[in-house]
This record gives C-alpha cells, sequence and structure tokens, in this order.
C-alpha cells in the first residue's frame, strides 16, 4: 500500500486515503479537433516501465486532486505537485534525472 | 509404531492430561501438545488421503510447511476446513475429523485412482475433458467435483467476532527464533520501536530443538534471558501465536493473530487482523527443510529429518522404533543422534554424498555405533499405510537394490530452504546459492519503499545462514541495517557468540537414485497435496511447458492451500535437469501472501452484519419503518419500495399506491437526491459545460431539467437544475450520482478549468425533500398555508422561497409523474415534523405516502426515461430521442465532440420507443427482441432489448420501453421478445408517453 504526500494540505497518508486518477498531464480535445487528436485524448495512455506521472485525488483528507510523479517498476515516489499545471515543475523534472538518468515520459524528459 | 517416550517432551506439560476425538475416536494427550503431536503419540500416522490418488498419507513435518495433516475441526458455527494438524494447539475437547476419503479413512474406494495412477499423468483433466463439450457441465464436472477437494465449505453462519488492529512500529521483526530475537533486542537498544511477531506459541525456533551454545550457556537459556529481557523494554512489543502473512508496498505488514484458537473457552475475538506500518522489517523467517525424492517417500511414517527431530525433542514422541537416515547433508545426523540418546534403534544413516575424509559428523555416528552407508540411496519404501523398510541402492545409479532395511520411520533431509516469501511479496530477488542448493534473499535488490530505500533485510536462516555463530552474527548486522534505516543509531557492541562446528558440504541431490528409472520416478512425489510426482514435471517439460509459472499450472505442483513449502525447490530443480538448464535460469513462481492460510473473518474484522457498511436515513426514515417501508437499498440509503399495508402483498401496495397517486394525492420522500450548490462568477460557463443543455440562460425563479454526459459521450446523470440568482444554481442529481456528480464537478474544476471562479457544495443531507403530486397537491398546500402556489404565481417548472405551515421552505414545480407536482425542500431538521404535518394535513384528500416502484412505475407511464434503467454507460442522448435536451448553440460541453464520432451518429444506433404487449402482459426485463437470421456464432440476431418494463395499474397492461434499431420508424410494427421457460412476448412499437401525452394533468 503506496505512502503519498498530499501537495495541497501536506498530510503523508497511505493509500487507502487517496484515490489514483489515472495518467497526467492530458491534453483536452474538444469540438473541433481533429479524429487522431480526439481519439489520442480520449483512449491513448502511457504504460511505461519505470517514470510515470499520475492523477491522485486526497479523497478521504482535503479532497483536492494532485499529480505524482512515481516509479512503476520500483514504487519509488520522486514526488508530488498540485494539479493546477501543465507539466511537472522542473527542480522535481532535475531530480528525476538524478535518479534515473535518461528518463523519458512522452514528450519530456 | 509412533509412541511417547519417557526422555524429551520440553513443550509439554505432563500433569494436564487433554481429552480430544478423532474421527469419533476419544484419545488424550497433554497440554503442550500439537494436534499432530498428540495424534502421533497415538500411533495415529495415518492422518488423510491423498487430493487425486487418495493415497493414504502421514504427517511429514512439524510446522506451518505440513501439507497432508489438514482436518476439518469443531461443529456448526465453529466448523472449520483445512485446519493444519501440526499447527493447531491441543485443547480439551477438540474435535477433528480427516478429509477426502470415503467411505473411511482405513478404506478409500477413490484410492483406486492410485493404482490407475498411470492413466492420470499431468495434464489428464485437460486432455481428457474436452470432448465431448456438453459432457463436462453435467457429467465430468460433477464427479471430479465429489472425488477431488479438501474440506468441507462451512454451512453455518460463524458464531465467532474477529478484529482489525492498526500498529506502527520503526523496526518490525518477523520470526521469533535466535535470530529474530537477537536482531530485536539489538534494535531495541538503539531506542527503536520494535515489535516482534511469531507464529508459534514458543520462542527461540529451530535452535532450541537443535542445542549449542551461546556464550558457553546452552541455547535455551539464551532464549529465556533474551525474551524476558525484551519483555521489561517498554520499546517493544512481543506477540506470538502471529504470523507475518504478507508484505506489501512502502513497509505495510499483514499481521495474522490468533487469539483463541488454542483456548476456545476464553471470551474474545478469536482472530485478529494487525495492519502494521514499519519503518523497517526484518525477516527472521527461518528455514524449511526440503524432502528427497524417492519412490515411496510419501508413505506415511517417511518424514522430514527435522520434524523428526522436533516431535522427539519438543513432545517426546518417537515416530518409529527403528529408523533410517537420508540425507545429502550433516544437519540429518543431528536426527540420528537425538534418536539415539532416546535410546532409539537407527538401523542406518544412508548419505547420498561421497566423502574423502569422514566428516565430523560421520565420525561420531560411527563412535555411537551406527552403520553411515556414503553414496546410498532410497530405491524405494516399503509398506502401504506405514513404513515397512526400505529397499537401498547406489545413489548412482538406476535403482537396482542392494539390500533391504527393516523399520517403521525414515527420516529424511534434502537440505534446507530459507524462507524468502515475506522478502520477496514486495519484490525482492532471489540469488541461488551453488553450496547450499538453495536461492536466498539477494541482499542487492531489496524491496524498495517511497524513497527508493531498501525497507526489508533478511536475518539468519532466511538469509541463508545456517550456523548458530553466523545467524547470530548476521542477525546483529540486520539489527543495525534496521535501525539505521528507521533513523535510529546502534552503539557497536559484542554480540552473543557462539562456537562454529565444522561442517560438509551438503551435496545437491533431486532424484534418488540419481537416474532412476520411471517406476521410481512415478511413485517419487514432490508436491503430497497436489499429488505431483517427479514424473509429472518431467512430461510437462516435454510437453513444452518450460516457464515454471506455466508447468506449475499444468501440473498444479505448489497450488494447494501449502503452496508448495516443500515441493517447488524440488519441483523446479527437476524442471531444470529435464530442460538441461541451471536452476537460476528456471527461477522460482512468485511468491504471493498470506503465508499460510488467514481465515476469511480476519479478513472481514467487525465489518459484518450493521455495521458492514454504514446506512444512511433520510430524516423521515424511521417514520417509513414505522408505516410499513419495504425497503430498497439506493447506494447507501434505504427507501421504501412500497408501504406495505396489514394483509396486502407489496404489488397491491404498489397498484394502490399508483392509482391513489393518480386520483388524489401522494406523497414521495424525495430526501435522496441530490442537491449540488455551484455558486460564483463562472457557474453559468461552467454548466454549460458540465449539461448538455444551456444552463447560462436560465432566468432566475426558473428550472431545466438537465442531462450529463461523459467526456466520452455517454449519459451518466440527469436532473432539474434551478437557478437561484445570478451566480448561483442549485443541481438536482440521482439519489446514487450525488457523489460522484459532485467530485466530477470539482475533478473538472481543479484539474481542467482551475482559473474559473465557481464553488460547488454538496447540501444533498442538508434539506429533506418532499414531492408532493396528484390532483389534489395544491389544495393540501395551500391549507398547511403561507405562500401564493396558484397556477399564475408559480408556473410549472418554476421555483420559489417562501413558509408553507410555518415551515422555511423552497417549492420546485416540477413533475416527474405526470401530475400536478410539487417538490418542497426544508431543512432536514424539520423534515420529519414537515412529513407528519402533510400527512395530517392530507387526511381529508386521501394523501398515501408512495415509495420508488411507483415512482418507476409513473415515470415510465409518462416515458420519463430512468438513469441505469435507460442507460448503461453505453448510451448517448441521442439514442433517447433527447435531442431537445441537446443545445446546437453551444461551442463546447463534455461529450459534445464524442457524439461527433461515427460511431456515435451511426443512424443503425438502438434507439428508445414504448412497446405495448398484445396480451397485456409484463415482459421480462432485459428481454432481447429476435429479429432475421444467424449472428456468426449461431445465435438469432437481437435488434433490440427492454430496459423498463412494468404493469401499469393506470391503464392495466404491461408497458415497457426499450432500445430497437430503427425504432421510432417502425411504429406499429410486431416485434417478439422470448422470455424464460420458452414463453415469448408479442410486443408493439410505440410512441413511450402512454400516459396524458399533452401533458395536461401536470399544467393546471
Amino acid at each position: 500500500m503506496l505512502i503519498l504526500t498530499c501537495p495541497v494540505c501536506g498530510v503523508r497518508a497511505e493509500e487507502t486515503e487517496f484515490h489514483g486518477g489515472g495518467e497526467a498531464h492530458l491534453k483536452r480535445f474538444g469540438p473541433g479537433s481533429s479524429e487522431e487528436d480526439f481519439q489520442e485524448y480520449l483512449f491513448m495512455r502511457e504504460n511505461p516501465r519505470g517514470v510515470h506521472f499520475e492523477r491522485w485525488r486526497h479523497a478521504y483528507g482535503c479532497g483536492k486532486w494532485f499529480h505524482a510523479a512515481r516509479c512503476t517498476t520500483t514504487l519509488e515516489v520522486f514526488g508530488t505537485y498540485p494539479a493546477q499545471t501543465l507539466e511537472p515543475p522542473k527542480d522535481l523534472r532535475a531530480k528525476i534525472s538524478k535518479k534515473r538518468p535518461g528518463w523519458t515520459w512522452r514528450s519530456l524528459t | 509404531m509412533s509412541t511417547r517416550v519417557s526422555t524429551g517432551g520440553r513443550l509439554l506439560n505432563k500433569n494436564s492430561e487433554l481429552a480430544f476425538t478423532f474421527n469419533g475416536q476419544r484419545l488424550t494427550g497433554y497440554e503442550g501438545d500439537t494436534l499432530a503431536s498428540a495424534l502421533l503419540a497415538n500411533d495415529r500416522m495415518l492422518v488423510g488421503r491423498s487430493f487425486k490418488y487418495h493415497r493414504p498419507r502421514g504427517v511429514v513435518a512439524a510446522g506451518a510447511e505440513e501439507p497432508n495433516g489438514l482436518v476439518n475441526m469443531g461443529q456448526a458455527g465453529r466448523f472449520e476446513p483445512n485446519q493444519r494438524i501440526t499447527t493447531t494447539e491441543l485443547f480439551e475437547g477438540l474435535q477433528a475429523e480427516s478429509q477426502n476419503h470415503w467411505p473411511s479413512l482405513e478404506f478409500d474406494v477413490g484410492a483406486i485412482n492410485s493404482k490407475l495412477a498411470r492413466f492420470l499423468p499431468a495434464g489428464f483433466y485437460y486432455k481428457m475433458f474436452i470432448h465431448p463439450r456438453p459432457f463436462w457441465k453435467h457429467i465430468y464436472e460433477p464427479f471430479i467435483r465429489q472425488s477431488a477437494g479438501l474440506g468441507r465449505a462451512p454451512k453455518a453462519r460463524d458464531l465467532d467476532t474477529y478484529e482489525h488492529y492498526y500498529h506502527f512500529c520503526d523496526v518490525l521483526v518477523i520470526g521469533g527464533g535466535v535470530a529474530g530475537l537477537q536482531a530485536a533486542r539489538r534494535a531495541a537498544k538503539s531506542g527503536a520501536r520494535v515489535t516482534v511477531i511469531e507464529q508459534t506459541p514458543h520462542w527461540g525456533g529451530r535452535a532450541v530443538v537443535d542445542g549449542g551454545l551461546v556464550d558457553g550457556e546452552p541455547v535455551d537459556k539464551f532464549v529465556e534471558q533474551i525474551v524476558s529481557e525484551l519483555e521489561t523494554m517498554e520499546n517493544v512489543t512481543l506477540r506470538n501465536r502471529m504470523m507475518g502473512a504478507g508484505v506489501y508496498d512502502h513497509g505495510y505488514v499483514l499481521g495474522y493473530e490468533q487469539l483463541r484458537d488454542h483456548r476456545p473457552d476464553m471470551p474474545g475475538p478469536r482472530h485478529r487482523l494487525w495492519r502494521i506500518r514499519a519503518g523497517h522489517i526484518v525477516t527472521a523467517t527461518g528455514a524449511i527443510e526440503r524432502p528427497l525424492s524417492f519412490a515411496g517417500n510419501d508413505v506415511p511414517g517417511v518424514m522430514l529429518a527435522g520434524a523428526l527431530r522436533d516431535y522427539l525433542v519438543n513432545y517426546g514422541v518417537a515416530i518409529g522404533q527403528r529408523t533410517v537416515v537420508v540425507t545429502n547433508n550433516d544437519d540429518a545426523y543431528r536426527c540420528a543422534f537425538a534418536l539415539k540418546e532416546a535410546g532409539l534403534d537407527v538401523p542406518a544413516i544412508v548419505d547420498a554424498r561421497m566423502h574423502e575424509t569422514p566428516p565430523a559428523a560421520l565420525q561420531r555416528a560411527q563412535e555411537l555405533g551406527i552403520t553411515v552407508l556414503e553414496g546410498h540411496a532410497i530405491a524405494s519404501v516399503k509398506g502401504g499405510k506405514r513404513v515397512e523398510g526400505v529397499a537401498l541402492c547406489k545413489q548412482e545409479g538406476t535403482g537396482d537394490p542392494l539390500r533391504d532395511i527393516a523399520c517403521d520411520a525414515v527420516a529424511m533431509s534434502g537440505g534446507w530452504s530459507p524462507v524468502v516469501h515475506l522478502w520477496s511479496h514486495c519484490g525482492g530477488k532471489l540469488v541461488w546459492d551453488a553450496d547450499q542448493a538453495c536461492f536466498r534473499p539477494d541482499v542487492d535488490k531489496a524491496p524498495t519503499n517511497d524513497s527508493g530505500q531498501p525497507f526489508v533485510t533478511a536475518a539468519g536462516a532466511a538469509n541463508g545462514h545456517f550456523q548458530l555463530a553466523d545467524i547470530l552474527e548476521d542477525a546483529d548486522a540486520a539489527a543495525r541495517a534496521a535501525a539505521t534505516a528507521a533513523g535510529f543509531t546502534v552503539r557497536k557492541s559484542k554480540g552473543p557468540q557462539a562456537l562454529r562446528e565444522p561442517e560438509a558440504p551438503m551435496a545437491p541431490v533431486w532424484l534418488m537414485p540419481a537416474q532412476a528409472d520411471i517406476k521410481l520416478r512415478s511413485k517419487a512425489w514432490l508436491d503430497y497435496q497436489n499429488d505431483v510426482k517427479v514424473s509429472d514435471i518431467q512430461l510437462a517439460a516435454q510437453e513444452g511447458f518450460e516457464s515454471v509459472e506455466h508447468a506449475k499450472r499444468y501440473t498444479t505442483l505448489g497450488m494447494a492451500t501449502d503452496q508448495g513449502k516443500l515441493s517447488n525447490i524440488n519441483g523446479l530443480a527437476i524442471l531444470s535437469d529435464a530442460l538441461d538448464r541451471p536452476i537460476p535460469q528456471t527461477g522460482t513462481t512468485t511468491f504471493r501472501p498470506p503465508y499460510t492460510p488467514i481465515s476469511m473473518g480476519a479478513i472481514g474484522g467487525e465489518a459484518r452484519g450493521e455495521v458492514f457498511q454504514p446506512l444512511r436515513r433520510t430524516p423521515m426514515h424511521d417514520w417509513h419503518a414505522a408505516h410499513g417501508a419495504d425497503w430498497e437499498p439506493v447506494g447507501h440509503w434505504r427507501r421504501p419500495y412500497a408501504f406495505v399495508r396489514e394483509g396486502e402483498r407489496v404489488k397491491d401496495a404498489v397498484n394502490r399506491e399508483v392509482l391513489n397517486t393518480r386520483r388524489n394525492l401522494g406523497l414521495l420522500d424525495a430526501s435522496t437526491l441530490g442537491k449540488i450548490i455551484v455558486k460564483g462568477p463562472d457557474a453559468p460557463k461552467f454548466l454549460d459545460m458540465m449539461y448538455t443543455n444551456m444552463m447560462s440562460t436560465l432566468k432566475p425563479g426558473k428550472c431545466r431539467y438537465g442531462l450529463m454526459c461523459s467526456e466520452n459521450g455517454f449519459l451518466i446523470d440527469d436532473g432539474v437544475v434551478a437557478r437561484i440568482g445570478d451566480d448561483t444554481y442549485l443541481c438536482h442529481t440521482t439519489t446514487g450520482g450525488a457523489e460522484r456528480i459532485h467530485q466530477h464537478m470539482e475533478e473538472w474544476l481543479q484539474t481542467e478549468w482551475w482559473d474559473w471562479k465557481v464553488y460547488v457544495a454538496n447540501v444533498t443531507e442538508q434539506l429533506a425533500q418532499v414531492a408532493v403530486v396528484g390532483p389534489n397537491a395544491r389544495k393540501v398546500l395551500e391549507k398547511l398555508g403561507g405562500m401564493d402556489l396558484s397556477k399564475e404565481a408559480l408556473g410549472f417548472m418554476e421555483w420559489a422561497d417562501g413558509t408553507i405551515g410555518g415551515f422555511d421552505a423552497r417549492v420546485y414545480r416540477i413533475s416527474f409523474s405526470g401530475e400536478l407536482s410539487y417538490e418542497v425542500a426544508v431543512p432536514a431538521s424539520q423534515g420529519l415534523a414537515f412529513w407528519e404535518a402533510l400527512m395530517a394535513a392530507g387526511e381529508e384528500f386521501g394523501v398515501m405516502p408512495y415509495g420508488t416502484e411507483c415512482l418507476h412505475i409513473m415515470r415510465a407511464e409518462k416515458g420519463f426515461i430512468m438513469i441505469g434503467d435507460e442507460t448503461d454507460g453505453t448510451v448517448i442522448p441521442q439514442d433517447l430521442g433527447l435531442h431537445w435536451a441537446i443545445s446546437k448553440k453551444k461551442e463546447d460541453f463534455l461529450g459534445k465532440r464524442a457524439q461527433e464520432r461515427s460511431n456515435m451518429t451511426d443512424p443503425k444506433r438502438w434507439k428508445l420507443v414504448g412497446l405495448e404487449t398484445l396480451s397485456g402482459a409484463v415482459i421480462p426485463d432485459g428481454a432481447y427482441a429476435i429479429g432475421e437470421g444467424k449472428n456468426a456464432n449461431g445465435q438469432r440476431n437481437v435488434i433490440g432489448r427492454v430496459t423498463s418494463t412494468y404493469y401499469s395499474p393506470t391503464l392495466e397492461c404491461g408497458i415497457a420501453m426499450g432500445l430497437v434499431l430503427d425504432g421510432p420508424d417502425r411504429m406499429g410494427e410486431i416485434l417478439e421478445f422470448p422470455g424464460t421457460e420458452g414463453a415469448t412476448f408479442k410486443a408493439r412499437i410505440v410512441d413511450q408517453v402512454f400516459y396524458d401525452k399533452d401533458g395536461e394533468k401536470q399544467n393546471v
């Protein structure tokens, strides 16, 4: 059972307090978008071995959504950050690079 | 025969005799016995029949790894199958019955399978029972279920109670042997909170049986002293009879404590499931001895050498009077020495190894006058229900018998395997230790926690150290690693010392003799509980099941309740040999929790009966209960399905409620409907995105029926939205949807449109809501008085605030029944009083409460959809003819883009219509309409299905709605719906509005 820290209220808690919400940083495509873009947005998800960015909600706490950077093989949590952003913070990406040199995730490195 | 001897029995209280029954026979044992030791003391060696061949089986082990000794225990509400007799402590009045035999343990007709063994090889069931197909269901399966299997499933409700317990510590030590105890003491001295758990009732593990000196003292004194020291330390928690069941992500551990299985007369919960969060875990789980694979190694009386020693030393039980020891290592010599010391006969030690220089153990054996046969093996075991002797042969060879030795027990040892289960549960990797022929933890690949640091350290035998001196040293190192990882400092000091005894290396022996012929191989058992032999694994390899995971599933090796504790390593060694590849390349199967089976009761804990889940009650709940409510669960709520009167059937009550509401006056408790406040300058814009309708143009004081879709375009909820002010809305959701829709709104606000100024609040439980429905609805509200509710003052789809009969009320003039209808919301605290006021005032107008079934029938008569009936997560609003509720002016809303996808605009999507049965009968719910022709599977094509179906008391016939191919274009056509038991229903496609098509009744 994972331990995560909610970046909004600061509580460090175990997984039962949180609810997973799938991949983070999806870009929404709405009316007017191409079939390919919309299909990509609606269905295509990353399923990496290694560094991954996910959405979580502090469901039985402050109720806020946040993002987590996590290793799917070792379950190491590199960090969590608020959901109101389009990409992971720079310092977190630097931290991941130190621990997992050469990591990639979608267009991120 | 097996008997109690005068020496030994360190765990027994011989002053306390206990009576118990086995298969109805009354026997006695002592306090401190296990059920196994007590049975063996009574010469009950035969304890069960094997799973597949029904071969007689006896006790093989003395602990959790026992595969054969499984019994049914207790009666009725305390009945439990598959109880392991080697870990069951004896108590006065214990009742046990052996399993898997018919008609009796001694005479079992299923044993004929053993004679047919060559016709029942690995994969037999897969190969045999595939043809002809219908035979599986009607002939093969019932027969196999009857003849295979272990204990019976309990039928009565469990009378015992169980509980969960939350625990936190810095260092958790799993295993209370010398390694665990020493690690705990060392870690505790650093100030860390240390918890030690031990699955047996006793501390010290194997060391106290095998003996040795620690700092010059006998090892049992050392254990006594360390336990009493730990007991006095405030930062230490000691728990025995508690198993480490599983290690999970980031230092989470499940502990399984058996509180009173050994004392059923004590009060309190039977089992306790500990949910532990540990900073660092030390697995000091010891090692398990491996059997040797020789023909007849399953005959009762053949036992693991260590177990034979356990029974002698701990329980004073001699398994036989003449015991042959067979081994590939020095450890089993201990067994011969212990037997000799107890005055028992050891005719030979059969050592598969050839020694150039005689090792110390061999010399000692010779001093004791025991014959040691080097390079020898057991060719076969004589005897059926009990060992009568062994035939010996050379280990290197095919098994030509050299000589026979008469004996009544065989002690075997194939070496020791560290218990790596808990290390492996959460991703710890293993390395192959060629010298000791075992897998042990790979210290460089431990399971890691949230910071990427190791959180498990193995210690002692579990880490591949088998000498007392090494074990103590390793325990110290593990304690240091654990305490340091948990943030404590361990001071350097000298640990306890033990003498290092010289040992000759063990030799890997996976088959005895090495080139055993097929006859011997097909009697050499690997997995006792699931009846898997050496020949089965070889066959699996030959047939291409090369992956260890495939071979496991094909042969069922390691799939029984013991999860292959004895068999896995031997099995994969045979598989590796058959495939001619090294053992580490074959690898192990996955270790999964729990380590040994745990009770379902412990998993459930307190969550049963009334407290299984919380119950949500409306303010009027108790009134409903007192007035005949027949409850229907809706989410966590209970809603009255109908209010059943004395002498009335439920369906009569439903029909009465429908007719009365249509003719006079009905009251519905609508408090469970979701109510969500959406407020802020951007609320109109936000609701335009949430709903398919245009909500920004709704005028304050007005209501609008809205539809919500997911981003995939599918309908997820509906309800009436009221605009309270310029920047405030109240959104009604379905009863089951309140929390879900509130979260759905929060998700989009927090993660997509976080710069929009909107707050949402779920106020469902703040308000009680009553639907006042029927031709007399206005009259009863006017009688209570306080607001102008005339047609002119409050039109259809309008709302107003005011007071009614002195209650603060918000009145919505909306209708889900087609009748004149007001939904009145009052503060929850006033809900019951308001309901009672309405009931009293309504008496002269023929008021009756009505339930959810009446609500459903009335909405179906009007052709209104219900989320969950007409929708199932694959239905879009367009399928339901709800185009009028989908804004064409809005650029965007959730689901809009998805509804433009080709599959969504396909004219062949099934569409909603009404269905009127020709006979007036009610079509079964979910029935399919049959079309022309057949599909690729030879099944008749379907062209529609029923989504809602009821008897309408208003129209006195069955009515239904359904989704039908080209439905709206086929009005008047007749469809066929096959029902159950050969019945077929014919129904005409009609408009789905069955009642009051022009809506005159609600608009008065």
